[in-house]
Parts: C-alpha cells; structure tokens; sequence
C-alpha cells in the first residue's frame, strides 16, 4: 500500500508544516499536471539531441566518406584537445564573452545612471538606448560590416580621416575587436535595463540622509549605491555571458571567423565543422566540451544569484 | 530642502540649473551618438546607391523609396510568411505550454517545483551548437528540413524557459488574499482563474509574447541550418542580399530597416516589462 510515500500520504502532518507537506499524492499529480506537456515537450526537444550529441561525439563519422562511421570512443576528444586551433578558437571565445560583458557594464552602468533622473525626453532616451538590442542581429552585423566599419565608404573611416587619421580596416586587423564592438553595441541596453532596475528599486531616504549628512556623491555611489547594484550586475554578467556564449550571427556576417580564425568562437568553429567539413564526430565532442564548460561555470553562478533575489518565495 | 544644498543632488526641484542642464544634454548627446548607427541605417535606406557608395558619407541628399521597392521586388513575400508564420506559431505554442507550466509553479507548488524551474534555465544554458548536429540529423531522417514547422517546434523550446520564469513572476505578483476570497465564495479554479487571475496578469502574458516574438523573429542560427529556400525566414534572407551581384548598400539598408522595424517596435511597446523578460523574472 501507499506506506512508503510517507509525509506525504498523511494528512496528520505537524500543522507549522509548509502546505506542500500535507497535500496528498492524487493532488500532488493533479499539480503537476499543468507542468508537464510543457515539461516534457522541453525535455523531448532540447535533452534528447544532446544525448545524440554524446552519441556522435565517440564515432567517427564523416558525413563525405559514408560507410566510415564508427565507434572510436574518447578519440574525437583527443583529437579536440590536441588542436590547436580548438584552443585558439576556446580562448577567443572567453575573450569575446569576458571582454563584452565587461565593456558593456560600464557602458550600461554610464547610461543607467544617466537615465536614473528626471529629466525632458527621458522616455525616448531610454527608447533609442534599447533600440540595439532589438535589432536584428544579422543586420546589425551587416550595418557595422558595411556601414560602419568598410574600409572604402564606412563612416569609421570618415570620422578618422576628419582628424588626419589613416583609414583603417579593422576587419582585417583587428576581426575580434571589431566583432566586439558590435557585441557590445547590441548588448549594453540588457546590462543598462539591469542596472537601471537595480537603481530604481534603491531607497532614496537613505540617499538623502547621507547627503544631508554631507556626504559627496562619490562616496554616496561607492559605498550606497554599488553594493546595492551588485547582485544586479552579477545577474546581467551571468545572463549576458550565457546568452553570449551562443553568438553565431555576427561571427558568421561580419568575418567569417576569419582570417583563418582569428575572430571564429566556439559555436561558429563547431559550425564550420560540422556543416562545411562534415565531420560530425569531432564537432559533436567539441559542442560536448562547450556545454559541460557552459553548464559548470554557470550553473554554481546563477543558482548563488537567484538565491539572493527570491529570499522571500518558497526556496525548497 | 534639497534644493538648497551644495552638493549636486538627483532631485533638485530646479530644472533649470546649469549643473542639470549640461547633464541632460550630455545624456542626449550620448544617446543620439550611441543611436547612431540605427539612424545611419535608416538613412541609408532611403538614399539612391549612388548617394551610399561615396567615400564621404552625404548627410543630405534627396530621398526616396525605390529601394524599399526593390527589396519588395526581390521576393521576400516567401521569407516574411515564413517569419510571420514561425514566430506568431511558436509563440502560442509557447503560452499555450507555459501559462499552465507558470500557474503550477506558481500557485501550486509541488516539492519539486525548484527543480523544475531550474531544469528549464538549465536548457537555455544549453548552446544551441552542441544540439544543432543532431537536430540537422534527426529532422533530415523524418524529411522536415527546410519546413518552416521545425522552425516552430525549435522556437517554441527556445523561448519556453523564459516564458515560463517570466510568467511565473507574474502569477506571483497575484494577491493571495484575492484568490482566497475567491475560493471562498466558492468559486472553481477554473472559475478564479478566468475572472480573477488571468485579468490581472494578461498585461504580463502579452508582454511575454512580444518577447518570445522578438526572440523568435530575430533568430539566425537554427533558421539558417534547417531551412533552404522555401522556409527560409527574414533574417536568413538578409545573406541573400549580401551576396549576389556585389554590394549594394541602399538595398541592404532598406531590407535591413524592414527586417527590423517589426520586433523594434514590439520592444519599444513592451519596454517596460522587458527586463523582467530577459532576467527570467528576477528582476521586475
């Protein structure tokens, strides 16, 4: 009979218990109910290709030499640790991630705190400052590809040679810089609609106390202001680093990844080889490494955020 | 009174002061130059080729709307279905799975509702590259490649943990005193749902699908892979112009613009709720 389920089976429970404790096994499945087709649909489609993933990542298999699949075990990851430019392309991705989200915390904090007053026109501000993000990513990259950043008719080039400035074609100099740049266009409104959240949901009485005190509006930021932004910019660092990890369409608009790879990151390195070398195997071993890298820095990072943002729900 | 300190306050009652105006216009000077590549787009559009392929860039030129007309010529009525289609589909699919996913974390929590929500951030945190050679392999076996239903069913996984948190925010912020006022007047959960719940959070439900149709319109990366030339979406279509018979600048900023304009302006109508979006609810 229902013996082994417990307290969940008896409604005799200590009454101080939370509810969840004393509802009886039919109403638990009647709760989860609404959850599942959800649930399920999310676990069919987004879990099943991964274990997939794990299952090509030990055959060799290329899609041009068919009748050579085979099973090689950990080979494809040897072959992934062992390439050089694996570790090349492994190192521009945390670059591009790490140098993002830091440009554009600064730049969004600027803004943020530009925004954070009253001020004519504040409403449209804040309208043209998120317009980047909604942008198209592919147009985006194309606008800065072409418009921006072309060495014949860009208006990089323009705006240096207004000050004696030699042209330049970053594109080709400096590919991630320049990929970059368009990163953090794009993605500084997520981090200034964070922090600006976060300076909107700030006490002011407490502002104005230590002002009336004398306090300089430096030390007020520093000492009132950060600390209460610090779960704020450590979620949009999180958030932001995780979207980012996937950033494809500026990569494969703007260079190619290129020269050589210069400026490719991970998605778009595992993409040439899977869809343009047709080496499943090791583009399957090389997303494997990604999302175990992925899952391990983030999952510690958001479950430490999201604990001190929902104190007040029911936290198991 | 603030007003009369010496230290440079955030709510000063003047407006007028010099300190306030020299940061109001520097606020707008940053804003207009951090705008700028948009506006340069906007413009480009709207020029001859001619006038967008000199060296110097011409601010003043007479306008005109024929490369709007050439991108319209051009046949983009397929990919604009395909887009339209994707995104007003999945996003659906997605409240038509989320609200009730959101409901029973919310309101009906079990002991593994943490869990749950965290599987479904767990998924985001998924690169999409490590799932998309086995997707490709997979919809290549049942024939959908190039069908704008993959689209679908991808977009719908893609957007449901964001729905789902973000949703979940919402049906928290519904007062519990109303919902026992409601039980208690008898009333089924069907009953409390329709008339209390859903009035109150609808304004959360359709900003959650302007999200999801943000996400969903602007996507690239598994639109590109899955899709050829008959499900091929808007922004898959923006490769189109690129290539071809060299480049024109014009007619790419017009396709550009108009690839654009609609999740823009969905952004900009759901704006305020966007960061309670893109946080996972967290943040509101």
């Amino acid at each position: 009979m229902a013996t082994a389920t417990a307290p969940a089976a008896t409604p005799q429970a200590e009454p101080l218990h939370s509810k969840r404790d004393t509802i009886s096994r039919a109403e638990g499945w009647r709760r989860r109910g609404p959850l599942l087709p959800a649930l399920i649909f999310t676990i069919i489609v987004t879990q099943v290709p991964f274990l997939f993933t794990l299952l090509y990542s030990t055959q060799s298999w290329n899609l041009v030499r068919p009748g050579s699949r085979a099973f090689v075990g950990l080979d494809n990851y040897i072959a992934v640790f062992k390439d050089g430019q694996f570790r090349q392309v492994a190192l521009h991705t945390v670059v591009m991630i790490v140098g993002t989200v830091i440009i554009s915390v600064l730049l969004g904090l600027m803004f943020a705190l530009l925004l954070d007053r009253a001020f004519p026109g504040r409403g449209v501000v804040r309208t043209l400052l998120i317009t980047p993000f909604l942008v198209t990513p592919v147009a985006s990259a194309l606008l800065w590809k072409t418009g921006l950043l072309s060495p014949t008719n860009g208006l990089l080039n323009w705006f240096l040679g207004l000050f004696g400035i030699k042209g330049v074609d970053v594109l080709s100099t400096h590919p991630l810089a320049a990929v970059m740049a368009e990163m953090v266009w794009q993605w500084t409104p997520f981090m200034m609609l964070l922090i600006l959240a976060g300076l909107q949901s700030m006490p002011r009485d407490i502002l104005e106390a230590a002002r009336v005190d004398g306090a300089t509006s430096f030390r007020l930021f520093r000492e009132l202001t950060l600390p209460h932004l610090r779960r704020f910019i450590e979620l949009g660092a999180v958030l932001g680093a995780i979207y980012l990890v996937n950033t494809f369409d500026a990569v494969y608009m703007m260079t190619s990844g290129g020269p050589g790879v210069a400026s490719a990151n991970l998605p778009f390195y595992i993409y040439q080889r899977a869809f343009l070398g047709f080496d499943i195997g090791e583009a399957a071993a090389m997303g494997v490494v990604t999302v175990v890298a992925t899952i391990v820095v983030s999952t510690l990072a958001l479950r430490l955020i999201f604990k001190s943002f929902s104190g007040t729900e029911e936290t198991a | 009174m603030s007003a009369t300190s010496k230290t440079t306050t955030t709510r000063t009652r003047s407006r007028f002061s010099a300190k306030e105006f020299s940061l109001t216009a520097l606020t707008w000077v940053l804003a207009l130059g951090f705008f700028f590549p948009v506006l340069w787009m906007v413009l480009t559009a709207f020029k001859q080729e001619s006038d967008a392929a000199t060296p110097t860039p011409k601010f003043l030129f007479t306008p005109t709307l024929d490369q709007f007309r050439a991108v319209l010529d051009s046949g983009v009525g397929t990919a604009l279905l395909n887009s339209l289609f994707a995104t007003i589909v999945s996003t659906l699919l997605v409240l038509l799975l989320g609200v009730p996913a959101a409901f029973a974390l919310s309101l009906r929590p079990v002991k593994k509702t943490q869990d749950a929500l965290f599987f479904f951030i767990s998924t985001k945190m998924l690169p999409v590259v490590a799932a998309i050679i086995p997707l490709y392999v997979i919809v290549g076996k049942i024939g959908v490649l190039d069908n704008v239903w993959t689209l679908v069913i991808l977009y719908t996984a893609m957007n449901l943990p964001i729905a789902v948190w973000m949703m979940r925010s919402f049906f928290l912020e519904v007062p519990s005193e109303l919902l026992e006022a409601a039980s208690m007047d008898g009333a089924s959960l069907w009953t409390s749902m329709r008339e209390v719940i859903m009035p109150l959070i609808s304004p959360g439900i359709a900003a959650t699908a302007l999200i999801c149709v943000i996400f969903s319109w602007n996507e690239f990366f598994l639109a590109v892979n899955m899709t050829a030339v008959q499900a091929q979406t808007i922004p898959v279509s923006l490769v189109g112009f690129m290539s071809g018979e060299g480049l024109y600048w014009a007619k790419l900023s017009a396709a550009s613009v108009m690839a654009a304009l609609p999740v823009v302006i969905c952004g900009w109508i759901a704006q305020n709720k966007l960061v309670r979006g893109l946080s996972f609810g967290a943040i509101k």
